[in-house]
């Protein structure tokens, strides 16, 4: 619910595997892509979550998404996170 | 032995695990929801497998939040047995019951199939009644079972008798061809630092009958009723 005091701040939380993690997805993507002529590439897939908040303002937000990162959306043994707000 | 049996929202084998401890081991089974915060009076509690939540976010990673897990915590850090089966096992890691994490498998590959284990490590509830010198047969079915550590973990956990169960051939011995999804020093199922909470990929569960092809994961369930008796 949105009050006097807040607004509605959209922002992403990016979440990546972290370097040196095995990402047999990336492999497979990058397989697919030689198949379709681009070459040899290297890719890693890593998640974007677009998140609306209702917070007083942008450090407001970035705590919160920063909150959602560590409690649920990352898993710190195999991912990083970046959190940016709008 | 009362047995608890953890249901979450797309478990699939919650009612397999009922069934085995109920009509094979002889003893009660209660089936606790997912939002449950507590699981009663019961001596063992399995995690089932499954695609709970639909592996949506991560596999395991919603079901480790619900409410029923502050229970299965209580219960563990009290030292009671707590075994997780495939899902369960990626349940348990997520909740931060047993370290590391479990990740798609190295061949992309969903793998059902018969697989050699080789028990080792130290004992626990789950491992005490199996064999040692030979290999135990237990099915595997998953997408994402490769255990992944950072090094310091899969020190500590080798270096404390942590992996209680690795991918091996019919013979026993430990090799990376008998490793079926890339997982790291071939590591099937692991226990905590207290050895009461068990995760692994294979399941015990469907090799309790010899009319379904073994009894090998049989001893598994057996060894918990042994322990408490």
């Amino acid at each position: 619910m949105t009050d006097a005091t807040t607004r509605r701040i959209s922002g992403r939380v990016t979440v990546r595997l972290r370097p040196g993690v095995l990402d047999v997805q990336g492999q497979a993507v990058a397989g697919a892509l030689g198949d379709l002529g681009f070459g040899p590439t290297r890719v890693r897939v890593g998640k974007v979550f677009e998140i609306e908040v209702d917070a007083a303002d942008a450090d407001a937000a970035r705590v919160r998404l920063t909150e959602m990162a560590t409690r649920l959306l990352a898993n710190p043994v195999m991912e990083d996170f970046e959190v940016e707000v709008d | 032995m009362r047995f608890a049996v953890v249901s979450f929202p797309g478990s699939n084998c919650d009612f397999d695990c009922v069934r085995v401890v109920r009509e094979v081991l002889c003893q009660p089974a209660r089936l606790v929801w997912h939002t449950e915060h507590d699981l009663g009076a019961v001596d063992v509690v399995l995690l089932p497998g499954g695609f709970s939540y639909g592996d949506y976010l991560r596999c395991g990673a919603i079901a480790a939040r619900a409410p029923v897990m502050e229970a299965v915590r209580r219960f563990a850090a009290a030292g009671g047995p707590v075994l997780g089966i495939c899902n369960g096992f990626q349940v348990l890691t997520e909740a931060g019951l047993l370290p590391g994490a479990l990740g798609r498998n190295r061949g992309l590959d969903f793998v059902c199939a018969d697989q050699w284990l080789l028990v080792d490590g130290r004992e626990t509830p789950f491992t005490r009644g199996a064999p040692r010198d030979r290999a135990i047969k237990v099915p595997i079915a998953h997408h994402d079972g490769r255990y992944f550590a950072d090094a310091e973990t899969l020190d500590r956990l080798e270096g404390s008798g942590q992996v209680v169960f690795r991918y091996a051939t019919a013979s026993g011995e430990v090799r990376a061809e008998a490793n079926p999804n890339g997982s790291a020093h071939n590591i099937a199922g692991i226990c905590n630092a207290a050895g009461n909470v068990v995760g692994m990929m294979p399941h015990p569960e469907r090799a309790a009958e010899s009319l379904l092809g073994g009894v090998d994961g049989r001893m598994l369930l057996e060894g918990a009723i042994g322990v408490l008796a």
